[in-house]
């Protein structure tokens, strides 16, 4: 099966443990979480994702970047706010980011 | 002119998981339906009922705007800021997840279920530093009238937010009616039925039905039962 990749950005581990976590549930998708900004640029250089999930903590000059960085590399690339650190919001903002 | 979004109770999202019975009103964990994503800042309302000795177990939130409002039973609530605090029936809690934090919710009681209410705002600044807040509320305050039980402001009458959002709770008799004024221009009011009829610009809702009204200043409230009802008054662009 092809899975969905996704990358997940938080700054907070336990966190962003946990949306991994819930991402994975969904035997189509596969997360790859980064906490930091140079993590999270150097897995997406190497790494096929179809979907950015922004989650809690990042700085919002670090954002901008980001999804400057990813823009640039990957122009089809999705990029999405996830709130609620692993809540009952994640698989439709994950819905709605791929529709 | 105003515009509304008719939500019959019976057209919530449904979740049992034998101790959790949850309906909500828009997509939530394995209920999704693209059309029931959100009204404005509002992004869940769930009618939940937790059944004795059972609860939510830790777990992780941010940058959400999180309100309880107990209908029945006690709850208690343990979070990663080291409070812990019992909510009740006539009680109100808000928490801001801002950064990051842990929280449980039990239903200690071996005996009786516990019904509330659980909404979600989405916030108007990310990351903030998260709180928490709880109030009792005289329920008094809230015949015949509409009672104000949120606001974004904390000098204001009930608990507050990072949001610009008003709640108001109101109880009424049989054929008492009232005039509600959103309080802030782009605002849409989400009005949700707890008990009985009411009519809202000719619009009947009976219990657990939501009426969503938005692109007007005011609009008028009339029971046609006793009924008892929440307004929740949200940014429709944020």
């Amino acid at each position: 099966m092809n899975q969905t990749q996704i990358l997940v950005i938080g700054r907070h581990p336990e966190i962003l443990q946990t949306v991994i976590r819930l991402v994975n549930n969904n035997p189509e998708w596969n997360a790859t979480g980064c906490i930091t900004d140079e993590e999270a640029i150097n897995v997406f250089k190497i790494q096929e994702f179809t979907l950015v999930l922004l989650g809690g903590g990042i700085e919002e000059q670090s954002e901008q970047d980001l999804c400057v960085f990813f823009r640039a590399n990957k122009p089809d690339i999705k990029i999405a706010q996830h709130y609620g650190g692993g809540s009952g919001l994640l698989s439709a903002e994950i819905y709605e980011a791929l529709r | 002119m105003a515009q509304t979004i008719l939500h019959k109770a019976e057209t919530r999202g449904h979740a049992n998981h034998g101790w959790l019975s949850s309906y909500q009103s828009f997509s939530f964990a394995n209920y999704y339906n693209p059309d029931r994503m959100q009204f404005g800042a509002l992004r869940v309302l769930n009618d939940d009922t937790v059944d004795a000795g059972m609860g939510f177990g830790k777990h992780p939130h941010d940058n959400m705007e999180i309100i309880s409002i107990p209908l029945e039973g006690d709850l208690e609530h343990k979070d990663s800021m080291n409070n812990v605090a019992v909510i009740k029936n006539g009680d109100i809690q808000a928490m801001s997840a801002g950064t990051g934090i842990y929280h449980s919710e039990y239903n200690n009681d071996r005996a009786s279920q516990v019904k509330f209410l659980q909404i979600w705002i989405y916030p108007n600044k990310r990351n903030v530093e998260p709180r928490y807040d709880q109030l009792t509320l005289n329920l008094a305050d809230r015949h015949n009238k509409l009672q104000q039980v949120l606001s974004p402001n904390p000098d204001d009458a009930g608990v507050w937010i990072h949001q610009d959002a008003w709640f108001h709770l109101g109880k009424f008799d049989k054929g008492i009616d009232t005039e509600y004024a959103i309080k802030k221009q782009g605002n849409g009011v989400y009005i949700f039925v707890l008990s009985g009829e009411v009519e809202i610009n000719g619009q009947l809702l009976n219990t657990r039905d939501a009426l969503g009204i938005w692109d007007t200043d005011r609009f008028k409230i009339t029971a046609l039962t006793d009924a008892e009802f929440l307004l929740i008054d949200v940014p429709m662009v944020f």
